[in-house]
């Protein structure tokens, strides 16, 4: 993943949206007549992923707050998938 | 009837039923188009009046407060109901991704400037054909330069562009040029939908079932397209089920996920339930969305697996499949219990095949369309749907 910066600033990708859903007790990713059903580190890396947080700046905040250390490759890794994806995409 | 609190869904589900994710309203079955392969019930014309406003809002909060998210807005045409801006506005604030699925007919600038206000997620654009003249002649109307104005639209107000063609023997074989006028359209998704035979589509289903040759050609021809456009378009081609060997999982399962209210507020577990014998459709008029969904016989009818015959009974892929679509089976055995007959294990396996076999023999060149007997989507044509083999009818 080394074409991805730590700088880049991943953000929701365009017409799609990530919601917490009470129902499915879940983060769920909507987009034009589909959604996905995200697991909890998934939802977790998803909604901090607001287009102004760095990738640094994620993974900090996530070993912050799960009190945790070293989920920087895991962090990269889903966000080139969810990249691929189409359902991230970068701000510069 | 009791009233969902306004803000943030309350969680009222049922253990044992998971929530109705889907969530479609069929808010009108007047359509200025009369296309021959509409789902809509063939009798129509004969349904009640037209929930109000205040109803659908009430569904709307009934239905998001058990846990729906996605929210498709259909009919008919939805943009004939002069409210659409209020629901799409009340289901925004909801929290439903709000998707419009419309042939772009009454979809002017004042319009979807409005509906974007209201928070409209998505537009699904439906065309007829990549010419002017299958366009209008498919949808007996005078509509291909309007839509192509509306794809137009729908781009300049930063929605991603979704058109959907629906395929069958009459256009199948413009699928090339079907994706040329996406790629100009600067679609970003394209659903080839082969027709699924059910309302106005099972009437015209001889004129409409494309042959196996005619299936070959397309996906070729959308795979060659897929390979030059590379990750700019997405498109999707549904094969007709009658070409398949095992059934689709048709809704995951009635009552599963997937809940759809017709015009007149009659609740139904898939669009075309309407037609099914004995399942007694509740009406939101009359109850609840959440003791429709998890309480009404109608919902709980093809839950689990009891109602099920053999072969799908003692079938390993019933789990998969759920037996394929009911109201198929209804149709073609005059049992919704039955085997969906597209499985091969359907002991009335033959009832497909002979359909496609059919197909084969009556390939004919798409220019002699005239002499076909299609039967338009109309008020005046609006008849009960009949079960049973539909033979030849021209």
């Amino acid at each position: 993943m080394s074409e991805l910066p730590d700088t880049s600033r991943p953000a929701i990708a365009h017409g799609l949206r990530l919601q917490w859903e009470p129902a499915q007790e879940a983060h769920v990713l909507l987009y034009p007549e589909g959604m996905v059903k995200l697991n909890g580190s998934a939802g977790a890396i998803m909604s901090r992923c607001d287009g102004a947080r760095t990738i640094a700046d994620i993974v900090a905040d996530l070993e912050r707050s799960y009190g945790l250390t070293g989920l920087a490759a895991d962090v990269r890794a889903f966000v080139a998938l969810a990249l691929q994806k189409r359902w991230l995409e970068l701000r510069e | 009837m009791s009233s969902a609190p306004q803000t943030g869904p309350r969680l009222e589900t049922s253990p044992r039923v998971g929530p109705p994710l889907w969530l479609l309203l069929e808010l009108t079955y007047r359509c200025p188009l009369h296309c021959v392969f509409c789902y809509n019930p063939t009798d129509f014309a004969r349904t009640g009046a037209e929930l109000a406003t205040a109803d659908w809002l009430r569904v709307l909060r009934e239905a998001r407060a058990l846990g729906a998210v996605q929210l498709g807005l259909s009919g008919g045409e939805p943009l004939v109901r002069e409210d659409l801006e209020e629901i799409v506005a009340e289901a925004h604030a909801l929290g439903f991704y709000v998707n419009l699925i419309t042939s772009g007919v009454g979809l002017t600038r004042t319009r979807i400037a409005a509906l974007k206000a209201a928070g409209l997620d998505h537009i699904q654009l439906s065309f007829q054909d990549s010419t002017r003249e299958m366009n209008d002649f498919l949808s007996s109307t005078r509509t291909f330069e309007l839509k192509a104005q509306v794809a137009a639209l729908i781009r300049e107000y930063g929605y991603p562009m979704v058109l959907n063609v629906v395929l069958h023997r009459l256009n199948i074989d413009h699928v090339g040029a079907i994706l040329d006028m996406a790629e100009a359209f600067g679609a970003q998704y394209v659903e080839l939908a082969n027709t699924q035979y059910y309302g106005w589509a099972w009437l015209n289903r001889e004129e409409l079932l494309p042959s196996r040759a005619q299936l070959e050609r397309a996906e070729a021809t959308t795979q060659r397209f897929r390979e030059r456009v590379g990750g700019r378009m997405r498109i999707y081609f549904v094969v007709p089920d009658y070409f398949e060997t095992r059934p689709k999982p048709c809704m995951n399962g009635l009552g599963s996920v997937f809940l759809a209210i017709a015009p007149d507020g009659t609740a139904m577990p898939c669009h075309a339930a309407r037609m099914l014998p004995g399942l007694d459709l509740p009406s939101v008029q009359a109850s609840d969305i959440r003791s429709i969904w998890c309480d009404s016989a109608a919902f709980n009818r093809f839950r689990g697996e009891a109602w099920m015959k053999e072969p799908c009974r003692s079938c390993p892929e019933r789990s998969k499949d759920f037996g394929g679509c009911r109201c198929q089976a209804y149709l073609l055995t005059g049992d919704p219990d039955n085997t969906d007959p597209v499985c091969d294990l359907s002991p009335q396996h033959a009832l497909v095949t002979e359909a496609v076999a059919r197909a084969e023999r009556t390939e004919r060149p798409v220019a002699r369309t005239g002499e076909h007997v299609l039967i338009f989507r109309d008020h005046r044509t609006s008849i009960p749907v009949v079960p049973g083999e539909r033979t030849g009818r021209r």
